[in-house]
């Protein structure tokens, strides 16, 4: 117990990610989803003002930054969530792989498939845990029991639920407790092998050692997939995350790998968030 | 010290304003409406019941002499005692009784004495002042016969082809030991006339509805012509004897049990003769156990749910209409559900919440509260006269001029119906769907779900329970609605159900009868008052039965629904 909970009690500057002992370095990445001046209104309020940034592959990077801010906004661009709100209006590109995804020809459910969602609160469909998890294939269409059977075990397993729940799996999905209803709805994530993951607070609504959990899991999950977290602890951004981008009022203020964010910002705004002086 | 302190306070406000500062009243008030609301439900449950159930039982039958004035010559009468009443002298005076000067309250009682056949009334209104002490004789039959109602007397002697065979005592034994034979012969005849005969008929009546169709198709060679003119008529040779092998059976049974016959003695001591062709069922109200009264009481009952009706509906059964209301409720279910939903999920879904959306949504609700007849009228007016009358004109043109579902139907009744049960579902669907948290939605929208995949593989599965709560409010309300049915599609007496096995088996363009009009007429349209009276409180009791049937069929449904997509927003 101790021991798990020994990232979330240590200072900060130990909890920054290990990185072979060398910085990594944003320009040197390559590149996944590319952000290029982004507005976004919600009617007539300007949500995100001219936003650029780059989220390399295969890494985790953080969107941190004060309520309100746009990150989450800005999270649910990537997927075209934001479509969902009759007044939000877009400018500018997102491209992923090179790929315009605001463009006209786009299917987004495709889109999505390659994207994936983690919301903050854990959102299971009322089903059983194994049809949760099969969700994503039968929409494709996958009938084939046994490579659903497989998926289903490989996606539980990567999302390090498969040894809590393998004896239950008919269950309904609401008999988990929270933190294995997050990791749930991970490994139906996983299960369609997107590109990216985005993670809306993952770990907000969970107890510490839930969270832990969680956080273990990005790191493992960072191997194969682009990952994108939005989150309110700071010192959750400096464990998990390789890259940071600090977002005030709409406004990127500052972006960079995460050792330099925490250790020695550029801006002044940027010092006086992540050293709690803000507001 | 505390404790001590408060009660002081409290002492110190005295009076109505702190007792109602205290809301006491109000729970008061709340409890009492409570209490009255389910006094009032339990009473009208108890009295249908307690009314409609007591008239199976085998009441006794009482014999008393009567003298209706002063110095007349005594009147044996026998029967049922229906109720009793006490009156005003003045008003009885006025009724034509004999009441002495000095009498201000009379007793009367209401007997049923049958033998409408020979007496011409069966229930008549006796004053207790006249009446002898009562006697229970224990020789009494009651008689349930096809006609007339039913028949009080003594069994005399046992006829088999018009020569007596036994007297007294022994006759009963016999009869009741043969009733038990032509009863059966009886029900079979019943069988023969309503399934093999009506079968029949229906097949002659397509036939010949075929033949006027070739008359009507004029581009057609002779030869052809001819042939289909030459089989037609080959089939109906072939029904015509049928016809005449079942008539032949028919008329076979009914001699056989036509040799059968009692004479028994009336109240006035007139000798009656009853076949026991007419015979439905005797019994010695008087010379019964209670386990055989329970059993006739059990026999009754079913015999009432599982009958046709007979004599104006006074006599036999309900069945067509417990039949008909179900199977019309069946079919506007299966109606409303899918158009109800279809709506809903448009309405909250897809249509662009505007305006337009707002006012057809106020026109959805707003449906719910036109007077059902309204709906009677429309539903006379576009489904029966126009949508009916241009079927007839378009698939049944050798028929006219007598329509096929250009008249009242079950299918219109359904349809009527479904309109007026329309806004419940759609409402009620539509709750369940804005219950339903936008987090689920989102959630399978990013895993790469279309909105209509999302729809229909988690929004409308556990939107089911809403539904299903709009179908259980529609259900309820289609079953009681009697008003515009009067118009499209249920009349007094049906002569087929609208299920037989004539192909297509489901007979959509019949008139049917159902159990709310059944009370209706029965109660207030008989010939026969007192007779019906009881009928009334049964049916309706049946049609209460019937309703919470149906509801809790589909309330067990939408538990199970409700169990099977449980969530944390329920």
């Amino acid at each position: 117990m101790t021991e798990r909970n020994e990232p979330i009690t240590h200072g900060m500057s130990s909890a920054l990610p290990d990185s072979g002992g060398e910085r990594l370095k944003l320009s040197r990445q390559k590149p996944c989803i590319e952000v290029d001046k982004l507005n976004l209104f919600y009617g007539s309020t300007q949500a995100l003002k001219s936003i650029s940034l780059t989220i390399p592959e295969k890494r985790v990077t953080a969107f941190i930054g004060p309520s309100g801010c746009g990150k989450s906004t800005l999270l649910r661009c990537c997927n075209r969530m934001n479509d969902l709100i009759d007044t939000c209006r877009i400018e500018g590109e997102i491209r992923l792989d090179g790929q315009n995804i605001y463009a006209p020809t786009i299917d987004v459910a495709e889109l999505r498939r390659k994207v994936g969602m983690v919301f903050q609160k854990p959102n299971p469909f009322p089903k059983t845990i194994y049809e949760n998890v099969a969700y994503g294939l039968r929409i494709q269409g996958v009938k084939d029991r046994r490579v659903l059977d497989e998926v289903v075990e490989k996606s539980l397993r990567r999302a390090a639920l498969w040894d809590e729940v393998k004896d239950r799996l008919d269950a309904n999905a609401f008999s988990l407790s929270g933190g294995q209803q997050q990791r749930l709805v991970i490994a139906r994530a996983i299960a369609i092998e997107p590109e990216v993951i985005l993670l809306d607070e993952p770990a907000s609504a969970l107890d510490p050692i839930s969270t832990a959990k969680i956080e273990e899991l990005i790191f493992e999950l960072k191997e194969e997939f682009t990952i994108v977290i939005v989150t309110h602890n700071m010192q959750q951004a400096a464990r998990v995350s390789d890259f940071t981008a600090y977002l005030y009022l709409g406004e990127l203020v500052e972006y960079d790998d995460t050792v330099t964010i925490f250790t020695n910002p550029k801006q002044q705004a940027t010092e006086d968030y992540i050293t709690g002086r803000y507001g | 010290m505390a404790r001590k302190q408060l009660t002081t306070t409290s002492r110190d406000n005295p009076g109505v304003k702190a007792w109602f500062g205290q809301g006491t009243p109000w729970v008061w008030l709340s409890g009492g409406a409570v209490s009255i609301s389910m006094v009032m439900v339990v009473g009208l449950i108890l009295l249908i019941a307690v009314r409609g159930l007591a008239h199976f039982w085998p009441a006794a039958v009482v014999e008393f002499d009567y003298v209706a004035r002063p110095g007349d010559e005594p009147v044996r009468i026998i029967g049922e005692v229906n109720r009793s009443e006490t009156m005003t002298a003045a008003s009885m005076r006025e009724a034509g009784f004999v009441v002495p000067e000095e009498q201000t309250l009379v007793t009367r009682h209401l007997i049923k004495q049958g033998n409408r056949d020979v007496t011409g009334r069966d229930f008549i209104w006796y004053l207790e002042d006249g009446m002898s002490e009562w006697r229970y004789p224990a020789d009494v039959v009651q008689i349930e016969r096809l006609q007339w109602g039913d028949f009080f007397g003594f069994v005399r002697s046992y006829l088999v082809d018009g020569i007596a065979v036994a007297q007294g005592p022994q006759a009963r034994a016999m009869f009741e030991e043969k009733l038990r034979e032509t009863g059966a012969l009886v029900k079979q005849v019943g069988r023969i006339e309503r399934f093999d005969i009506g079968n029949v008929n229906f097949r002659m009546e397509r036939l010949r509805l075929r033949q006027r169709g070739l008359e009507l198709t004029v581009d057609l060679d002779p030869s052809t012509r001819a042939q289909i003119e030459a089989e037609l008529e080959a089939e109906q040779t072939l029904l015509e004897d049928e016809y005449e092998v079942l008539e032949a059976q028919r008329q076979a049974l009914r001699d056989e049990v036509g040799r059968f016959a009692i004479t028994v003695e009336t109240m006035e001591g007139r000798m009656v003769t009853i076949g026991l062709a007419d015979i439905v069922h005797a019994w010695w109200p008087n010379d019964m156990s209670v386990p055989a009264k329970m059993g006739h009481y059990v026999g009754e009952f079913w015999k009432f749910v599982s009958g046709f009706p007979r004599e104006a509906n006074t006599e036999g059964g309900i069945l067509p209409a417990i039949f008909g209301t179900v199977l019309m409720v069946l079919i506007m279910s299966v109606i409303v559900t899918p158009f109800g939903v279809l709506a809903a999920i448009y309405l909250r879904e897809y249509a662009k919440q505007g305006p337009l959306v707002r006012t057809i949504r106020i026109s959805v609700n707003n449906l719910a509260g036109v007077p059902s007849i309204v709906f009677g009228v429309f539903g006379l007016g576009f489904f029966v006269y126009f949508v009916g009358g241009t079927i007839d004109q378009t698939f049944y043109a050798e028929a006219l001029p007598s329509p096929t579902f250009g008249s009242p139907a079950i299918i219109w009744a359904s349809l009527t119906l479904a309109l007026l049960t329309l806004p419940v579902v759609i409402v009620s669907t539509e709750e369940g769907l804005a219950r339903i948290p936008s987090a689920i939605r989102e959630g399978s929208l990013a895993l790469g779900a279309t909105k209509a995949e999302t729809l229909w593989r988690t929004v409308v599965p556990l939107a089911a329970p809403g539904m299903m709560t709009g179908l259980i409010l529609a259900v309820a309300r289609a079953a009681g609605e009697v008003a515009p049915l009067m118009l499209v599609g249920v009349v007094k007496l049906a002569p087929n159900l609208p299920v037989d096995g004539n192909f297509p088996y489901l007979h959509l363009d019949r008139a049917f009868m159902h159990l709310g009009f059944h009370i209706f007429d029965v109660g207030f349209q008989s010939p026969n008052v007192e007779a019906g009276r009881p009928l009334v409180y049964a049916t309706a009791l049946i049609l209460v039965l019937i309703i919470i049937v149906l509801n809790l069929t589909a309330i067990t449904i939408r538990n199970h629904l409700r169990e099977k997509y449980k969530s944390e927003s329920d």
